[in-house]
């Protein structure tokens, strides 16, 4: 139990420091990077949990496509960071007051409640042989497939407008009509012109 | 004992984080982008750890749904983003006036 508490603050550390590098980098890069960082550790603090599916589905989707997805823009357009800089610090403060606050107050109402209840218990562990993934999907399969059909439907939605949105016309691409090349019949591409036989000279 | 209670304190920390990040860097629309991913992670540690509380799998059934949701706002964010970027050369948010009444 202490290398489990251990492990957890080593891993929310590491979290929140992550956290703190994608809000204050300069560079767009090193954001991404650090977001990367983030959803790791997330991911490792979601094992911690037992939630094991979906700490594999946030490393797989999240740090392996969106995050890609993330750093492949972030890359392709050539940003000025020096420009995209500029006047940084004059909303910073308030920020920070206002986020500061923030974290006291929910910090104190957790910690509050917990007062009530008794010192904080941990999870209640799983029985031998219980297993995340199955329980996960005999839910999502039955009670939530509505649900489930509806995200399929977003996911597609997604793809459709993401493509709509960057695809662009060139003026000037050769490219072929395929309906046409289909369609078209052999009269029309050989033309048989009858003339007089040229007189020898 | 590693329990709720510290579950809940790191969304907080987290959540509060991404919120002055959004205040912070509100001029570039990508880490806007980011900061609202943190958010959302945020919530999802919320659900991840009120779902093992309560021994309820629902909740996690509720993440995966709004890691889904992410994902597809994620690329249509992007997208257009690189729209913009091609149209205007810039991504900064104090230039995108072209609209106001």
């Amino acid at each position: 139990m202490l290398f489990h508490s251990i492990l957890f603050y080593a891993f929310a550390t590491i979290l929140i420091g992550a956290a703190v590098g994608v809000v204050f980098s300069r560079n767009p890069v090193h954001a991404v990077m650090f977001l990367v960082l983030t959803f790791f550790q997330s991911a490792m603090l979601w094992l911690l949990a037992e939630a094991e599916f979906l700490a594999i589905v946030l490393v797989l989707v999240y740090v392996g496509a969106v995050m890609v997805l993330f750093l492949f823009v972030v890359m392709m357009l050539d940003i000025n960071v020096e420009s995209v800089r500029r006047g940084l610090t004059r909303y910073a403060p308030i920020g920070i007051i206002v986020a500061l606050l923030m974290a006291f107050e929910l910090v104190q109402l957790i910690w509050l409640r917990s007062t009530f209840t008794g010192a904080p218990s941990g999870f209640e562990s799983y029985p031998e042989g219980y297993s995340n993934t199955k329980a996960l999907g005999s839910v999502l399969y039955t009670e939530h497939v509505y649900a489930f059909e509806i995200a399929a439907v977003v996911l597609l939605l997604a793809i459709v407008a993401a493509i709509t949105l960057t695809m662009r016309k060139r003026p000037g691409l050769k490219a072929q009509d395929i309906g046409a090349q289909v369609a078209v019949q052999a009269k029309d591409r050989i033309r048989i012109v009858k003339m007089d036989a040229e007189k020898k000279q | 004992m590693i329990g709720l209670e510290h579950y809940l304190t790191l969304s907080a920390m987290l959540f509060v984080l991404s919120l002055a990040g959004i205040v912070i860097n509100r001029r570039n629309i990508i880490l806007l982008l980011m900061c609202i991913e943190l958010m959302l992670l945020a919530v999802n540690f919320n659900f991840i750890a009120f779902s093992r509380h309560l021994g309820d799998d629902t909740g996690q059934v509720f993440v995966f749904f709004i890691l889904t949701v992410a994902a597809a706002e994620a690329a249509i964010g992007l997208a257009i983003l690189v729209v913009l970027f091609r149209n205007r050369r810039s991504i900064n948010v104090q230039e995108l006036n072209s609209m106001k009444g």
